[in-house]
């Protein structure tokens, strides 16, 4: 602050309140429409503060779901999310990890290509790539399965830059001594490399989470069989029913579930968020 | 580079096979075919295929929902991106003023970052639902009727709000820090030489930003344009009339439900572009940054 002006603070104070009551408003609506019944929207008058039906809707969604979507229980869908996002952030985390590894400490033929072969990852968003890749998917029998749902999601450039990045700020001498030590490469990346990169790998498994836990397409493309259902790409199957309106409170309560997760991972975990959002950006 | 690097012409590539593997089978591949399946034509049964050449390509030039779609999708990056980042700026410098309370102000100011696009996407069109939503129940008493299912602007506007809450957050962290960059003698300086906060805003403060204002717009197109696919198909699903029909939405639509795999890896060739040019722009631009 250069100068004390009692009337900028308060105007400060005003505007970010106002920014969080913006930002917030719609989970609360959502949260508020959660504790309600169906008649109660139909009434016409829509409910400002929560009703006394918080744990009954709940609880009906995580047993057992809205049957009439074709959807499984939340808690399946939840278990569901879990796996995916899980395997995309370790599994991304690890072949990055690996693939740094052999870039920064080896020289071998076309080590440029390999490097080119990554990098060209980050031209090629899912969104871009749809149609093919669920050729590719649906041919190798991976339609309907975990393997189908995190695979094409799991190479990742940045995350091999960002690994590149730590291990290039090493110092040689480490290596240096550990070779002196009779240390082969696996053993250097397991006691050294693997240790000094830790805050780096939990600040990107924090984003890559979720990533994982918000995919959408992909979730709702290859997954025709309910026991597959995501949470995220399960939402829009409850709130597109053919015959009347969607059981709003139900599909609120959903929503609210889906977000959960990785807004507690984002709230709890907020300095290797940061740290991680403005790594990989780099 | 290393100085001191390990021997080993085998262990490399088997360190590089998991991460070689899934790119080339889920990444070069996939993009291979659409460029291949751009150029083709296939019949209605999906047996026989022939090359066409740029066919393809110049249908799309003629094509008036193509046209538009570019029209819409314009309209839309550029709309989600002011907004979020209009919004984000102005949130961050008065955070920055901020000596104690800027830490629970961030808190309550990141979490969206979290919430899915899809989630963020059904959160609005509840909000704005006709019947049961609050917004157009306050519409309605200062006498607008509004309608997203009908009407083409209401649709365009329910959509960008949307997708522009849910970056918010991203973009105030990035200002933040960009803000906090800005060495505060420069602002004393300016202050003893009598400029007010207005002056400092824009003489000082605004133009040392540009470097994190420049590199947000990056982001925030790529992101309006690909990223909110799931915000689209929650929400408006590219209508009504085809109002929201955005590129990467359009991809989806003629491939999947349309079955035109010809137009729809056209399609994604001319997106791969526009990707492959916003990287080199961005990366240009960070290899300037350093020097900054």
């Amino acid at each position: 602050m250069i100068e004390n002006r009692p009337g900028l603070n308060i105007l400060a104070h005003v505007t970010l309140i106002l920014g969080v009551v913006v930002v917030a408003m719609p989970v609360w609506v959502a949260f508020v429409a959660s504790t309600h019944t169906a008649t109660d929207f139909s009434s016409g008058t829509i409910p400002m503060w929560p009703g006394p039906h918080l744990v009954e809707n709940y609880r009906t969604m995580l047993d057992t779901g809205l049957s009439t979507s074709g959807t499984p229980p939340v808690g399946q869908m939840m278990v569901n999310s879990m796996i995916m996002a899980l395997s995309i952030a370790i599994g991304k985390i690890c072949i990055s990890m690996l693939s740094a590894f052999a870039i920064v400490y080896f020289r071998f033929p076309f080590r440029g290509l390999a490097f080119w072969c990554i990098f060209i990852t980050l031209m090629l968003p899912v969104e871009v790539r749809i149609v093919p890749s669920f050729q590719v998917v649906a041919d190798l029998g991976l339609l309907n399965s975990y393997a189908g749902l995190s695979l094409p999601l799991i190479a990742s450039a940045t995350a091999t830059f960002l690994f590149r990045q730590v291990f290039l700020t090493i110092p040689d001498e480490l290596t240096e001594a550990a070779r002196i030590d009779g240390a082969g490469p696996m053993k250097f990346f397991r006691d050294i490399l693997l240790p000094l990169s830790r805050t780096n790998m939990a600040a990107l498994f924090v984003i890559l989470f979720i990533y994982g836990w918000n995919q959408y397409i992909w979730p709702l493309l290859i997954t025709t069989e309910p026991q597959y259902y995501t949470i995220v790409a399960g939402i829009k199957r409850m709130a597109d029913v053919v015959d009347g309106l969607p059981k709003w409170h139900l599909v609120m309560a959903t929503a609210i579930m889906a977000m959960l997760p990785p807004v507690a991972v984002v709230i709890g975990m907020q300095r290797l968020f940061v740290k991680g959002l403005v790594e990989t950006e780099k | 580079m290393k100085r001191t690097i390990f021997n080993g012409q085998l262990l490399p590539w088997l360190l590089l096979a998991p991460q070689l593997a899934v790119t080339l089978v889920f990444f070069i591949w996939p993009a291979f075919q659409a460029i291949r399946q751009s150029f083709l034509r296939e019949d209605a049964f999906g047996i026989n295929s022939q090359f066409v050449g740029m066919a393809n390509f110049r249908a799309l030039l003629d094509s008036a929902q193509y046209l538009n779609s570019l029209k819409v999708t314009a309209v839309f990056a550029v709309s989600v991106t002011v907004l979020s980042m209009g919004v984000a700026l102005i949130l961050a410098v008065a955070v920055d003023r901020m000596l104690k309370s800027q830490r629970p102000y961030t808190t309550l100011l990141v979490w969206p970052y979290a919430v899915a696009p899809a989630v963020a996407g059904i959160l609005w069109y509840f909000i704005f639902n006709p019947t049961v939503g609050i917004l157009p129940f306050m519409l309605d008493i200062i006498g607008y009727d509004w309608n997203h299912n009908t009407d083409k602007g209401d649709a365009m506007i329910l959509v960008v709000i949307a997708s522009a809450w849910k970056q918010i957050s991203y973009n105030f962290l990035f200002f933040v820090a960009g803000l906090q960059a800005i060495p505060a003698s420069l602002r004393e300086a300016a202050a003893i030489d009598g400029a007010g906060p207005v002056r400092r805003f824009f003489d000082i403060t605004f133009p040392l930003l540009s470097p994190t204002t420049f590199f947000l717009l990056v982001v925030n197109i790529v992101y309006a344009m690909f990223e909110t696919f799931a915000v689209i198909d929650s929400t408006t699903e590219g209508g009504p009339a085809q109002a929201t029909n955005i590129m990467v939405y359009k991809v989806y639509f003629d491939g999947f439900i349309g079955q035109n795999m010809g137009s729809s890896a056209a399609q994604s060739v001319v997106l791969m572009l526009i990707v492959i040019s916003l990287t080199v722009i961005q990366f240009r631009y960070v290899e300037k940054r350093v020097e900054y």
